[in-house]
């Protein structure tokens, strides 16, 4: 079966979308012409800067022909009707079949399909691709209307078989396919004609060009780890660099070279940055002492000084790069260990803003430095410390090296704050408060860095809340989402039980009360945040409102928990609201993270339920609990014991309309079953107060757990719908007791199944 | 094509030879454009003529001023005043690379002992309203030109597509005479019977424009001449297409854009002088893209835009 060969030829594509695209020109093609009836035994996709290449192994030398059945009009349509489908059949009506269907004779048609040859197919498929393909950024040039990724010179397209090899024709705006391909740019840039993969990748690395990034990738990770072991040293990994490296050449060629010593005393993050993102050189460190001495940089090509002239011009680079940066650092120190020191940055960024409605980077700092000393004594950090560190903690904002290098801030906080004399506490602040950025990120753990850490993401996020900036579907401009698994992260992976909604206010408060009451002006809003936080539906807000504010309804009868909890928010005020929201988002970015760690979604619904749920540690301890327990025949006896008891409890409270809630006295008992419960009650209830008080959820949930069969052997005795309507009453008020112990950790009626 | 094969030993031979070779590729060799530019690009040949249908082809030098890049002449690579070498060529020709590569031999870079790369770099000024896709060129690490496929100026799509190349003059000679320090730079033959540095020339007002810029500037006066552009380049395109007077149809797009380059010039002083906050500079930037956009408009109602009376 035939091979295909396609190699589309262009100027310098940007190496960041070179894999991509050469996946994204495999998916296209391959779909299209599975699409058409081609199939093919493997495909394989390959980029360099020039080029993206796709070859399939064992593809059809022509489609199948197929028959499909069409479904017409009914045969006693009108004439206009049957002529319509007459020509979209492309029959004559004497092919048509009459068929009788449950609704009358319908006409049906056969329509055969020849099959098709390959070169067809694939010349329509690949002009679909090239038209339609998906870079991020596309351009034109010349006269022309075709877009690429930059401009397109050559298509080489070829169907190959033993027989031999043939151009599948294709002319796309004055493009034409041929079988001929080029070398290197500088190395060998005349034109070759190939026959067929195998033989196209072999000429090109005649002509130096190494097809397969991958492969690439590997030359130069091999090349330069060994030059650096020759050289007792050792080469910094760096994954993402290697990978765009690979695709700014077609020949690789690694060399080593020396960084002036003048620099090397440099933090060696500012060496590393500094050659990386500016010259796209790996770091060479000496084990001995994590000095980086050398860099690594690849070149596209061999010469006849072997390298020579290339290094060093590259070295030259480097030094008037590092002389920038060492101008930077000096400048920087003589700032920080200055009289002044650190606060002269920190005045400057009065005069930078952090968001339009929500003032300077120097009033974030402000908020941020209240907020951390009232978080201190919440995570045993101290509070002068934690205010200290939090107004210096992006003072290196207005740094010379971090306006160079922003990906350093942070970083160069610490280091200055060293240099300037602060606590290690306080420097170490500056670097982690940033802390954590991604889901894998490390989380601060010091007590001061975490007092910072949580500071600088609730006030962002109250601030964007208070401001009404949310994020929305995909939209998240200022990452909110992120600062949120960033508060719950620091909370939970350090065990940390704060109540999130006080410094949420605390920190709302910092702003004044009309912003606050312009974001949720709206009372649609103002519903809607109720109803999410309540797990309610909006209409049942609005209803209760509408009925609160008619006043017609007073609270009379004793009001639930949910009640209560939504006549409270009905009359909050905006701080509260949007303090209540905010817990909400967080409580919905908790879900995410644990259902990441295998806990289901009612489970955290039904510990969200509980009382004390801004307390996310104790959220989640409850959950973990839960969701072990009920992973075990425990937490089976558990459920369908406290079903069972609630079930019957629930049905006569709506049929009495009221609530079950008093003591149970053992007096009016009439059985031994009833009289075992009771005694089952009380020892379970000695074994989970204390653990309740010591959060040990999981010994709690045991000692419910074991109320399962007096429960059984309860209702399989005894009746509770009594005649005698005292016992009755004490029968409900026994099982509302059992419904009272069993949702101590989390209401259970919400979990499914 | 012939180059010559002998390194050149000075500023001005680099720039001799970039003017010979574009010559020679066709090019017509203009003259900097005479008001104070952030950039070759400014210049009208770049900016208005990359607009239209007309096909097109000049190379230039264009000082530049860069009055926040002022160093007092101490770094040995920034400087609020320098040169740029611009080449637009509409439509882009399909061997641009290779003529842009053609550039470097003439002034003496050995294809065969140095390592050229084009690295992803797309352009775009948010003053002009425009936008490219194209490369930084490096040679052996550093970056050499700005090469650029225009795609949209001043608001308008560029069809055809005009091919631009940039190359900062003072860098690239560096690198070539393999100087350390520009002030140290030959400008002309080190033989010469009066050799002159880059230093000798520029040394003093690298200084004095420097304490200018930064200290001394009048900001009241910047500010109202930045007004003051401003409503001028409305005005100007305010009056009829129809000259009264002469009874033809001008459309002043020129003089107009002359008042944008003002405008733009005040602004990189102002910002200079540091009194330009970090909102408002956003605010400014638009203000002359607005004009920017404006000219624009009127250069593609002119004959050198395409304009023709068909049309209208």
């Amino acid at each position: 079966m035939p091979d295909l060969l396609i190699e589309l030829f262009s100027e310098e594509i940007p190496a960041r979308m070179q894999r991509r695209a050469a996946e994204d020109l495999k998916k296209l093609v391959t779909n299209g012409l599975v699409e058409a009836g081609l199939t093919y035994a493997a495909a394989g996709a390959f980029s360099t800067p020039r080029r993206l290449t796709l070859t399939l192994e064992g593809m059809l030398a022509e489609s199948p022909a197929v028959t499909e059945e069409r479904k017409g009009p009914k045969a006693d349509a009108p004439e206009k009707a049957i002529e319509g489908f007459l020509r979209g059949a492309g029959l004559t009506r004497d092919q048509l079949e009459e068929r009788d269907t449950p609704k009358g004779k319908i006409l049906f048609a056969q329509i055969h399909k020849p099959g098709r040859p390959a070169a067809e197919i694939v010349a329509e498929v690949l002009e679909q691709t090239i038209r339609t393909f998906p870079w991020p950024k596309s351009m034109r040039w010349g006269a022309g209307a075709l877009k690429w990724v930059r401009p397109l010179h050559a298509i080489l397209c070829l169907i190959s078989s033993e027989e031999g090899a043939d151009i599948v024709p294709l002319d796309i705006d004055g493009i034409t396919s041929g079988n001929t391909t080029f070398g290197h740019r500088f190395l060998a840039p005349e034109a070759i004609t190939v026959t067929g993969f195998e033989d196209y990748a072999a000429k090109l690395k005649r002509a130096f060009v190494v097809l397969n990034p991958e492969e690439r990738a590997e030359t130069i990770l091999n090349d330069a780890t060994n030059m650096a072991f020759a050289a007792g040293l050792e080469v910094v990994e760096d994954a993402g660099l290697l990978a765009e490296v690979a695709g700014l050449v077609e020949w690789p060629v690694a060399l080593m070279g020396t960084i002036a010593d003048d620099f090397l005393e440099l933090p060696p993050e500012v060496l590393q940055t500094s050659m990386r993102e500016h010259q796209k050189f790996f770091s060479v460190r000496n084990p001995k002492s994590g000095r980086i001495e050398k860099f690594i940089t690849v070149a596209n090509r061999t010469t006849a000084d072997d390298g020579a002239t290339i290094l060093a011009g590259n070295e030259k680079v480097l030094s008037a790069r590092l002389a920038d940066a060492k101008f930077f650092w000096e400048n920087d120190l003589r700032t920080a260990t200055s009289a002044e020191g650190m606060a002269t940055w920190v005045a400057n960024l009065a005069n930078v803003t952090f968001h339009n409605k929500l003032g300077t980077q120097a009033e974030l700092i402000e908020r941020m430095a209240i907020l951390a000393r009232e978080l201190a004594p919440m995570v045993e950090a101290d509070a002068d410390e934690a205010e200290q560190a939090a107004k210096l903690a992006k003072a290196d904002l207005s740094s010379e090296m971090v306006y160079e290098f922003p990906e350093l801030q942070g970083l160069m906080g610490s280091y200055y704050a060293k240099s300037a004399g602060h606590s290690d506490a306080v420097a170490a602040a500056a670097k982690e408060h940033y802390a954590p950025l991604g889901p894998s990120d490390d989380v601060p753990t010091a007590p001061v860095s975490v007092a910072v850490a949580l500071a600088e993401k609730i006030d962002k996020l109250t601030g964007f809340w208070a401001i009404d900036e949310k994020p929305t579907g995909s939209k998240d401009p200022f990452a909110l989402r992120r600062a949120a698994l960033g508060v719950i992260r620091i909370l939970v992976e350090n065990g940390i039980q704060v109540a999130i909604l006080t410094p949420f206010w605390r920190s709302l408060s910092q702003y004044p009360e009309s912003m606050l009451e312009s974001a949720l002006e709206d009372q649609a809003d103002r519903d809607e945040a109720i109803a999410d936080y309540l797990g309610m539906d909006v209409n049942d807000v609005f209803d209760r409102r509408i009925k609160k504010e008619d006043a017609a309804e007073t609270l009379t009868v004793r009001a639930s928990l949910a009640d209560q909890k939504l006549s409270e928010l009905l009359d909050a005020g905006p701080r509260a609201l949007i303090g209540t929201n905010l817990l909400t988002f967080l409580h919905d970015r908790l879900k995410t993270y644990l259902k990441d760690q295998g806990i289901r979604h009612d489970i955290i619904d039904a510990c969200i339920a509980m009382d004390g749920n801004d307390d996310l540690t104790l959220l989640v301890k409850r959950a973990r609990a839960l969701s072990e327990t009920l992973a075990t025949d425990d937490g089976e006896n558990l459920i369908q014991g406290f079903k069972r008891a609630n079930n019957i409890l629930t049905q006569a409270e709506e049929a009495d309309g009221v609530e079950y809630s008093y003591g149970a006295d053992v007096k009016y008992a009439e059985t031994d079953e009833e009289r075992a419960l009771f005694k089952a009650l009380d020892e379970a209830e000695a074994k989970i107060t204390p653990a309740m008080e010591q959060q040990d959820f999981t010994t709690a949930m045991t000692a419910m757990a074991t109320l399962r069969s007096p429960i059984d052997a309860f209702f399989d005795a005894v009746q509770v719908n009594s005649d005698n309507q005292t016992v009755r009453r004490n029968r409900l008020n026994l099982l509302s007791r059992i419904r009272g112990i069993c949702t101590s950790v989390a209401d259970l009626t919400r979990i499914e199944g | 094509m012939s180059h010559p094969t002998s390194t050149p030993r000075s500023f001005q031979a680099i720039i001799l030879a970039l003017q010979t070779y574009w010559a020679e590729q066709g090019c017509a060799v203009l003259q900097p454009y005479d008001m104070e530019v952030g950039a070759g690009t400014f210049h009208p040949a770049t900016t208005l003529r990359s607009l239209g249908t007309q096909p097109w082809a000049a190379a230039y030098v264009q000082p530049s001023r860069r009055p926040t890049d002022g160093r007092y002449g101490e770094n040995p690579n920034r400087l609020q005043h320098y040169y740029q070498y611009q080449v637009l060529i509409k439509p882009s020709p399909p061997n641009l690379q290779d003529l842009y590569l053609g550039s470097l031999q003439a002034i003496g870079i050995d294809m065969e002992l140095h390592d050229i790369r084009f690295v992803e770099d797309d352009w775009e000024s948010p003053t002009l309203g425009a936008w490219g896709l194209g490369w930084e060129v490096w040679c052996d690490g550093m970056e050499v030109s700005q090469f650029t496929y225009f795609q949209q100026v001043g608001g308008h799509d560029c069809v055809p597509v005009s091919g631009e190349l940039t190359y900062g003059l003072e860098r690239l000679a560096m690198y070539v005479l393999g100087v350390d320090h520009v002030m140290d730079m030959p400008f002309n033959d080190p033989d010469a019977p009066i050799p002159l540095t880059y230093g000798d020339i520029f040394k003093q007002t690298e200084e004095e424009y420097a304490r200018w810029n930064f200290d001394t500037a009048n900001t009241d006066v910047l500010l109202r001449q930045f007004e003051e552009a401003e409503s001028h380049c409305k005005a100007i395109l305010d009056q009829p297409h129809e000259d009264p007077k002469t009874g033809k149809r001008i459309v002043m797009a020129h003089p107009a854009y002359d008042q944008c380059i003002k405008a733009s010039h005040m602004f990189n002083l102002l910002d200079a002088r540091g009194v330009i906050s970090v909102t408002e500079r956003q605010a400014y930037i638009g203000r002359v893209r607005a004009l920017a956009k404006m000219c624009a408009d009127a250069f593609v109602q002119t004959r050198a835009g395409g304009f023709t009376e068909d049309a209208a």
